[in-house]
């Protein structure tokens, strides 16, 4: 099924509804701030290695991990702060895995954006770009193995990474299993600079999903209403045994790649075109305009994230960073069968 | 030579191949946490048969996958992280590259990063055999060992077939299980053990005084064909079956090298770096006074397999040409 979706959808008036969007527009706004933070930190050289943030895509984002529940498995991308934070992680965790904390996740052996927690649903991306869309798809084969049902897998990628055979394998894989998987396709119109003109040749990414015999939808990722809608109903549709859904959101990116990147190869044309609007900007349009919120409100809302984002930072600037001498420096979970291991 | 005469035991009762059959019949009887999903391997039994019957009798899991070797070990990571056991089934070793990255890069590195392990069992029917041509005669031990977080199996017996493989689904590693397709049909044994040394330990195949060949897979059956024929000279030739390549026992290579003075490293594989030059080095840097005689390696040669047996039965290994180099070995 193809599913054309554009624009501002109707407003809705139940209070369900209401208390989704706002959920939704919390986690928004605290992947924003902590961003901002961490953005300023890593000019400040507090952070080492790279830094790649989620600017524009926290809608779509902060959708998909509400959107989920405790139980899913989650593969997020680089660009999900918001979806990682919504679908239960710490933020002062996200925060460790910047700032260097050896408390955080990955201990100081991988960094920030690789972060996960696998044993809680929460898996660990590899940058190889596609390769999480069949290890969620296993995750759920294993689920479905020892009898679990109503679960729901959801992974995200850019238009980039849909060039990769990884991403195609794996969803033909789960289309084939007929997986309950929800792959989000975040198409920021960039992958790192080449454009989707030097990506893919086909009118839409979301005709793909005709070729792979599953559900497509087509939403305009600035418009948070279009993502909460379709996001929760895409879900509800795997979790109902529907098969793997495949959204595709047009968004763009309204930073460069990383944070070293200035992006001066982005099109004017479409910052001011309306892709490039601020999510951000167009929640709290529509929730002002819904009743929903007042601008006291909203700015109160932002107050509180700011203070919740700069506990998790102090936090973790004041935790232990990693320590060669006491590193476990053993790849091997079996430590009988580790190189050099003493017997 | 071992290739003319496959086996001495002819009353025996069970090949290599239904060895690695008869362990994932025992896997996915007694443990429901493992499944097999690999080309073919359904109701058409795989390419070489190792799961026939399998599917049949535990539906549901031994299941034939698309031809996608990145999403068979992606889709198992994601199940092993679940606590499931999975099997993946490559339908010959040299389509591993096409799975490389999430082998490598994913499974590999899982441990590590996040603490959780990934304990899969990739299984490589590896290695040459006549008319099997460039792309499917491939020995991949080398390009696994290298990195770190996983183990590398390189059976060369009936029973390890067996009970290595058991014991890679229990260990909480990825494991890399490289069968040969050689010994498949070749070798035989009465029956199964019951008992088995452990993964990581080499095991001495034949004992002797003047030199050591470390090897492993086929080329243990050539070396022991080599010390064989050496014998009739008085020659007394140690043959060490690494077992594992990965670990890699240099303990047990070592206490044989301080017997003979003299190592031969053995491998099919590819002459650039791997196994052999991974054995030489150690020895040669742990072990260097042990050495009455510079260690010698032998390999295929550095082109890709060739299709022709005219050609392959000289491109890789034999009981001729390891004889011949354990000759300028002894100086003989």
């Amino acid at each position: 099924m193809l599913q054309a979706r554009a624009g501002l959808s109707t407003q809705p008036e139940a209070n369900e509804d209401k208390e989704r969007y706002l959920g939704v527009y919390r986690w928004m706004l605290l992947a924003r701030v902590l961003e901002e933070k961490l953005a300023i930190l890593y000019r400040g050289g507090k952070i080492t290695g790279g830094v790649f943030l989620g600017r524009g895509q926290e809608a779509l984002s902060a959708a998909l991990g509400s959107a989920l529940k405790k139980g899913d498995i989650f593969g997020p991308l680089i660009r999900d702060m918001a979806g990682r934070l919504a679908f239960g992680e710490d933020i002062t965790d996200a925060a460790r895995t910047y700032l260097g904390s050896r408390l955080g996740p990955m201990r100081g052996r991988d960094g920030n954006i690789h972060r996960g927690e696998p044993a809680k649903g929460y898996y660990a991306m590899i940058s190889h770009l596609g390769a999480m869309v069949a290890s969620v798809a296993g995750g759920l084969f294993a689920r479905r193995l020892k009898g679990e049902t109503g679960v729901v897998g959801a992974t995200c990628v850019g238009d980039g990474a849909t060039s990769t055979g990884s991403f195609h394998e794996g969803l033909n894989m789960a289309a084939v299993e007929k997986l309950p998987l929800v792959v989000i396709v975040a198409n920021n119109q960039y992958a790192y600079s080449t454009s989707n003109a030097r990506q893919y040749a086909c009118e839409d990414l979301v005709q793909r999903a005709l070729g792979y015999g599953i559900a497509g939808y087509k939403i305009d990722g600035t418009d948070p209403t279009a993502c909460i809608e379709t996001v929760f109903e895409a879900v509800a549709r795997a979790r109902a045994g529907d098969g793997p859904q495949m959204i595709v959101a047009d968004l763009l990116r309204l930073v460069g790649h990383g944070e070293h990147d200035d992006f001066h190869y982005m099109s004017h044309a479409l910052k001011v075109s309306p892709i490039g609007r601020d999510c951000l900007d167009v929640a709290r349009e529509q929730l002002i305009s819904a009743g929903w919120a007042t601008p006291a409100h909203l700015d109160n809302l932002r107050d509180q994230a700011s203070a919740e984002v700069e506990n998790a930072c102090s936090t973790a600037l004041r935790e232990p960073l990693p320590d060669p001498n006491q590193e476990d420096w053993c790849a091997l979970h079996t430590r009988r069968l580790a190189e050099g291991a003493e017997t | 030579m071992f290739q003319k005469q496959p086996t001495t035991r002819t009353s025996a009762a069970i090949t290599y191949l239904e060895a690695i059959r008869a362990a994932q019949h025992k896997l996915l009887s007694d443990d429901p946490r493992v499944f097999i999903y690999g080309q073919d391997i359904a109701d058409f039994g795989g390419a070489f048969k190792a799961t026939k019957g399998l599917a049949n009798e535990f539906p549901g899991r031994v299941l034939d996958s698309p031809i996608s070797e990145d999403a068979q070990v992606g889709m198992a990571i994601g199940a092993a992280i679940e606590g499931m056991r999975p099997i993946i089934e490559m339908q010959f070793a040299d389509f591993s590259t096409c799975g490389f990255t999430q082998i490598v890069q994913h499974a590999a590195t899982h441990k590590w990063r996040t603490g959780v392990p990934c304990p899969i069992v990739i299984r490589l029917p590896s290695g040459g055999t006549a008319g099997a041509g460039p792309f499917h005669s491939q020995s991949m031990e080398a390009l696994y060992a290298h990195y770190p977080g996983l183990i590398v199996m390189t059976p060369a017996t009936v029973e390890d077939a067996y009970t290595m493989l058991l014991e890679a689904v229990e260990i909480d590693d990825p494991v890399i299980f490289c069968e040969h397709k050689y010994l498949y049909y070749h070798l035989k044994a009465d029956g199964l053990p019951s008992t088995a040394m452990p993964a990581g330990k080499a095991r001495v195949a034949r004992p002797g005084r003047d030199a050591t060949i470390a090897t492993y897979s086929a080329m243990v059956h050539e070396s022991l064909a080599c010390a064989t024929e050496l014998a009739s000279d008085g020659w007394e030739i140690e043959v060490i079956d690494l077992r594992t390549v990965k670990p890699l026992d240099t303990d047990t290579i070592l206490a044989s090298v301080s017997r003979t003075g003299r190592l031969l490293a053995v491998g099919e594989a590819f002459p650039w770096g791997g196994v052999t030059a991974e054995i030489i080095a150690r020895v040669a840097t742990e072990g260097f006074d042990l050495l009455d005689a510079p260690p010698m390696r032998l390999n295929a040669k550095d082109t890709p397999v060739p299709y022709h047996p005219n050609l392959w039965g000289t491109h890789r290994p034999t009981a001729t040409s390891i004889m011949a180099a354990m000759r300028k070995l002894l100086g003989a």
